[in-house]
């Protein structure tokens, strides 16, 4: 029996693991790097051992540190969650070297599934259907394709046909991974891949495979006990991605036939039994019409986990658990009920090219969540199934997120009795959500979860790139900006040191409104309003009225109808969230203070991050889009190039310098 | 805790009332020629020129939502120039700060001075003076109005003096400079403590090219005698150049933040934890005066709209009873009130009024003096028992009362009842007029009445027939000049107060200046003249 298990893990996952020990009665270990010293996933442990440092390779990915946590805090066993070093075969050895349980499947299972190189050949000879592989090698030649895969990725010539797929061997979560039409851009996408694999997971093998486009993302969760029983709890689809990065999941897909759902099931069997696997593992596919093709096996717990665990009633974690001490799985899996959706929540901005966003994360509000880190169970005595929503959270109000990992904030799981029913309660709860601090894709996940396509059931990889969502639409600005000023003159008049009894913006003659001004969504906006005698607006819109005003809350009635507008202000951020919408607002000072003019053609850093690489000197000529220098910042490399063509007229920077959000790199003096 | 008695469904009431309202409407009507300054086309050329009106740079430099009291916006009414006398005075709060806000009209004549402009000016300086608020001047201004120079060039010395005696007692003194200040203008950043000047707008020297070159024979321009430019750099009358007029009012606000100032005689009250409101509704003070001010009014009904939760402790209510007074708070300050009830004052109301103002000075408690009053009684037992000692024994205590005063007219402001309820000539540090009131020696039918008489009587000493026809020619032509004499606009006009004020803004208006008056320290205990007993 296990004591105390350790996560070798961080945010939410931690959490969710730590909460199925609690139920267990198993003591809970969590590790943290400086960085997530006040994280919740600490606080909530019952112990905690501290990796010194910040980067991934100096704490979370640390092999010898972590094991030597374990066992300095007694720990019996070791749960790895999922990516750090989930699958990595080698820290499984060594928690199993150190004497500790393993939370997971054989290291040999492990390596076996960790290229995805030597994957593809496994499963083609167990019969699992396969994309047939090219490999580069050295100078651009493309190795023999493995034996079993059909010759649809390439020409008679043995030259690939495009448009490829590079993808990391060992990769995962998009890294290491690009799409290219245009021979000519293979070298270098090859290239850039390498670097971002080596530098992400340490092996810089990448391959080549044809791109299935627009295809359904399904994968089937296997579970499987050390006495010869393999479950199958059915597929889950995963096919709303960007930057091939999961955003929606749920069970089970709309979109396959049941024949379809049958050789996917009996192709993850096949796999799972061709590696001897042991533990909760999930196999991928790609679907597109009657073809399947294997993409990977993840010999781990997903990140989507929970709306398996909805479905069928089930602890993914428990039984991961109870596998590790040997117990036995029941025959059969249980039945499945209902639909779930999860989302993921990134603290990123859609509209700038997802671009991950840090800083402090100043409200985390989800309304009517019935469980945290659990199937829901809020049916009571009438319903015959206990439905609800989730929230699997890494982060609280005030939480910061920092540079060094995964965006991720939060899933959120709704859980029911049918696929339009779930899509609606879970577009609803994330848009009433309260999340401020922070730009995140939550607009976007209310668009795709209302989105005709995604409620036809039409889902495939490129969906997000075939619907308009990324820029939703936006409530009423006005409306919001008045409400956002009325709050701030309501707060004004609380924090003023004199006269703050009076009546607000009080003039015995009266010549124009108070004035606020906002960057809103579309950009400046301004409100003019002077309140009354009555405490309503003598000035104002004319559809709106006001019915009262507090630093945190306005009720206006507009053109009839009430609403409530809740305002939050953190410095000159304000959030404004209602029925109708949430919005940030930044607000405008009356008197801003002069400009400091930035030399024109200078290239500012789009975010914080590392100088990479330089690829210029000093006085260079350059052309227009030529390459100037690499920024990498959340382990994704940006190319900064030329906006026009000139010379180089300054360098800022040299390579490992760290760089400011807004930071002058480079000026390029633009030359006729 | 008062207990109204006012019947707000009484046909009275509602007479009062809509009397009232459109007397307000008059009101708004006046006060909107003052906004609208020089008229639309010399605001849409100013706008043009990328300038910013006076009341757009007040309301840009006063903190957001903070309340702003407008001074003598009637300031000029009844005279040959336009009404506002082309400048704009208030208190309005900058950075927390109380402060005197004065901000010239160039849109009005250039914003130059005429003499109502310098009156209204000057009594600026006074408030801040006494109340030891710091005084900021938004300059913009073409000089004297030349054709009256006579009435402004001489008595005209007294604002740049103003301004360095305001120096001189600790409370400061700033101007940002928007475009011209010229020629005696120049003294006005030349005697502040700090000095804003706005790049390529402020003009300031004591004389232009025309000028220099007809006195010395130089050739010169704008800039090299006066721009910001130079004095920043060069003369350094400026301490800070702004690049543009929304910089100058940011700069302003830093200088404030940067002074430091404390309250002196703040004893609590004003802040929002301080408001209790009244439980009557303030909207029914326009329904208690009556539009014939011969017919009295109980001031308890106002006292219950104006003070905090409508608590009154009355001082001797048994007593003198055509005079009420008491105690209460009002947005947090502690006040005493009197507020007269039947118009006249007896002996009884004057004892009693000065045995109240002394207990005040003892406690410290400013006053209010709600004004309705006919005067002091006359006739022959009144003379007797000895009226004018006892009025003088109230005048005396008024006088050399050192708490702060604050005087509202309500209605009839008559005889030496406007000296012993502390009107204009007895300093209260401020004085406001309801529509509603009217201040004279006596009531114009009782002036053309006295005249009429006094005129008989003379007719008969010298033995001539007294014309009765042009008896009642004179009465009316009389009464109708004493009338609109007594009115509020044409007082205001005159700077006889600081402003006629809406009846529901009285609260607002007191809880304002109860606040500005603690900036000043709580004065010395009083030493009062020999009372005649």
């Amino acid at each position: 029996m296990i004591r105390r298990l350790l996560v070798a893990n961080r945010a939410e996952i931690a959490r969710r693991i730590f909460r199925t020990c609690r139920d267990l009665g198993i003591e809970t270990v969590a590790v943290f790097s400086d960085a997530d010293a006040a994280s919740p996933h600490v606080t909530e442990a019952d112990h905690a051992v501290r990796l010194a440092g910040v980067r991934p390779a100096d704490t979370y990915l640390d092999i010898p540190a972590i094991v030597e946590a374990a066992l300095k805090a007694g720990a019996d066993a070791v749960h790895p969650g999922y990516g750090f070093l989930s699958e990595n075969a080698a820290f499984a050895r060594a928690v199993l070297d150190a004497g500790l349980t393993w939370i997971g499947p054989h290291p040999d299972a492990i390596t076996a599934m960790g290229s995805k190189i030597e994957a593809k050949l496994l499963m083609a000879q167990a019969g699992v259907p396969v994309l047939p592989s090219l490999t580069p090698g050295p100078g651009g030649a493309f190795q023999p394709e493995p034996p079993g895969s059909a010759r649809a990725g390439r020409q008679e010539s043995g030259e690939p046909v495009f448009p490829v797929l590079v993808k990391a061997s060992a990769g995962g979560g998009g890294r290491g991974m690009r799409i290219v039409r245009d021979p000519g851009a293979l070298e270098e996408a090859v290239a850039s891949a390498r670097r971002e694999a080596l530098s992400a997971f340490g092996d810089g093998a990448v391959f080549v495979e044809p791109l299935l486009e627009d295809a359904r993302h399904i994968e089937v969760q296997i579970l499987a006990d050390t006495h010869g029983t393999v479950w199958t709890l059915g597929e889950r689809e995963c096919s709303i991605q960007r930057r091939h990065q999961k955003v929606v999941e749920e069970t089970p897909s709309p979109g396959i036939s049941p024949g379809v759902r049958e050789a996917l099931f009996d192709a993850a069997v096949k796999a799972a039994k061709a590696i001897g696997y042991v533990g909760a593992g999930t196999v991928e596919f790609l679907v597109k019409g009657a073809t399947i093709a294997f993409l990977e096996m993840n010999t781990r717990l997903q990140v989507e986990h929970p709306v398996t665990e909805c479905v069928y009633g089930v602890d993914l974690v428990r039984l991961q658990l109870e596998i590790a001490e040997g117990s036995r799985l029941p025959a059969e899996p249980p039945g499945a009920a209902g639909h779930a959706i999860e989302v993921r929540l990134y603290a990123e901005d859609p509209a700038r090219d997802w671009r991950p966003q840090n800083g402090t994360l100043h409200l985390f509000e989800v309304p009517g969540v019935d469980a945290r880190f659990e199937v829901p169970a809020t049916g009571g005595g009438h319903a015959t199934r206990p439905y609800g929503l989730r929230l699997d959270s890494g982060v609280e109000s005030g939480s910061q997120v920092g540079v060094h990992y995964d965006a991720m904030l939060a899933k959120v799981i709704a859980w029911g009795p049918d696929r339009a029913a779930v899509a609606r309660r879970l577009a609803t709860a994330l848009a009433r959500a309260r999340v401020h601090g922070l730009t995140t894709n939550r607009d976007l996940l209310v668009a795709v979860l209302r989105h005709r396509a995604f409620l036809a059931g039409d889902t495939h990889t490129g969906f997000l790139d075939a619907h308009e969502v990324t820029a939703p639409a936006v409530p009423p600005v006005p409306v919001f900006a008045l409400a956002a000023a009325l709050a701030l003159a309501a707060g004004n008049r609380a924090e003023a040191s004199v006269l703050g009894g009076l009546p607000s913006g009080w003039r015995n003659v009266a010549s124009q409104p108070q004035r606020a001004a906002f960057e809103g969504p579309g950009g400046r906006v301004e409100v003019g309003y002077r309140l009354g005698r009555d405490g309503g607006l003598a000035e104002g819109p004319p559809e709106v009225r006001l019915l009262s005003a507090t630093p945190g809350e306005v009720v206006l009635e507009v053109s009839g109808v009430l609403g409530r507008f809740a305002v939050a202000r953190y410095a000159d951020e304000v959030y404004v969230d209602s029925a109708l919408g949430s919005m940030r607002l930044r607000r405008l000072p009356r008197l801003p203070e002069p400009v400091v003019l930035i030399a024109p053609g200078s290239l500012l850093a789009p975010m914080p991050g590392t100088v990479l690489r330089v690829e210029v000197t000093s006085g260079a000529p350059v052309v227009a889009g030529q390459p100037i220098l690499t920024l990498e910042a959340m382990k994704m490399e940006h190319q900064i190039s030329a906006p026009a063509a000139g010379v180089v007229s300054a360098l800022n920077v040299t390579p490992g310098r760290q760089v400011e959000a807004g930071a002058v790199l480079a000026v390029i003096e633009e030359q006729q | 805790m008062i207990d109204s008695r006012l019947d707000t469904a009484s046909a009275d009431f509602q007479a009062r009332r809509a009397a009232m309202l459109a007397k307000l409407r008059d009101l708004d009507a006046e006060q909107a020629k003052a906004v609208a300054g020089g008229g639309p086309k010399y605001v849409e050329r100013h706008h043009r020129r990328g300038k910013l009106l006076a009341r757009e740079r007040v309301e840009l430099l006063v903190d957001p939502d903070s309340p702003f009291l407008e001074l003598s916006p009637l300031a000029a009414w009844g005279t040959d120039f336009p009404v506002g006398a082309s400048v704009i005075t208030g208190i309005g709060v900058v950075e927390g700060v109380e402060c005197v806000i004065t901000a010239s009209d160039p849109t009005v004549r250039g914003g130059s001075s005429n003499p109502w402009t310098l009156r209204k000016t000057l009594r600026a300086a006074d408030i801040a003076l006494e109340n030891r608020l710091p005084l900021i001047n938004l300059v913009e201004s073409g000089g004297a109005d030349l054709p009256t120079q006579k009435e402004i060039f001489i008595p005209g010395g007294r604002i740049f003096r103003d301004l360095t005696r305001l120096s001189a007692a600790g409370i400061p003194t700033i101007a940002l400079v928007f475009g011209n200040s010229t020629a005696g203008g120049a003294y006005v950043p030349g005697m502040s403590d700090h000095v804003v000047m706005v790049k390529e707008r402020a003009k300031v020297f004591l004389g232009g090219p025309p000028l220099v070159k007809m006195a010395t024979g130089e050739e010169s321009d704008d800039e090299s005698l006066g721009g910001a430019e130079m004095h920043a750099r060069t003369s350094g009358l400026a301490d800070h150049l702004a690049v543009d007029e929304h910089d100058a009012l940011r700069i302003g606000r830093r200088i404030v933040r940067r002074l430091n100032r404390r309250k002196a005689g703040e004893r609590g009250g004003g802040g929002p934890q301080d408001v209790r409101a009244p439980l009557y509704d303030e909207e029914e003070l326009l329904g208690i005066v009556p539009e014939d001010l011969k017919i009295p009014f109980d001031p308890r009904e106002v006292i219950a709209r104006i003070v905090d939760a409508s608590e009154f402790d009355e001082f001797k209510p048994l007593y003198g009873a055509s005079l009420v007074t008491g105690w209460a708070t009002l947005h947090g300050h502690p006040i005493g009130i009197l507020a007269n009830a039947r118009g006249v004052l007896f002996s009884e109301e004057a004892q009693k009024a000065a045995q109240f103002i002394q207990l005040a000075n003892q406690s410290r408690t400013p006053l209010v003096f709600l004004q309705n009053t006919t005067g002091y009684m006359v006739g022959k037992d009144y003379e007797q028992h000895g009226i004018i000692k006892h009025g003088a024994m109230m005048i005396n205590a008024v006088s050399n009362s050192t708490v702060p005063h604050f005087t509202i007219v309500m209605g009839a402001s008559y005889g030496a009842g406007n000296y012993g309820m502390c009107g204009r000539a007895y300093d209260p540090r401020f004085l406001f007029a309801w529509p509603s009131a009217k201040s004279a020696v006596m009531g114009p039918a009782q002036l053309a009445g006295v005249l009429s008489i006094v005129g008989r009587a003379s007719a008969e000493a010298r033995g001539q027939v007294y014309d009765e026809a042009a008896d009642v020619a004179m009465r009316q032509m009389v009464e109708s000049q004493i009338e609109s004499e007594s009115l509020p606009f044409f007082l205001s006009g005159r700077l006889y107060d600081d402003g006629v004020i809406d009846p529901r803004d009285t609260r607002t208006v007191l809880g304002l200046c109860l606040s500005a008056a603690g900036n000043a320290p709580v004065p010395a205990p009083a030493g009062f003249g020999v009372f005649r007993m």
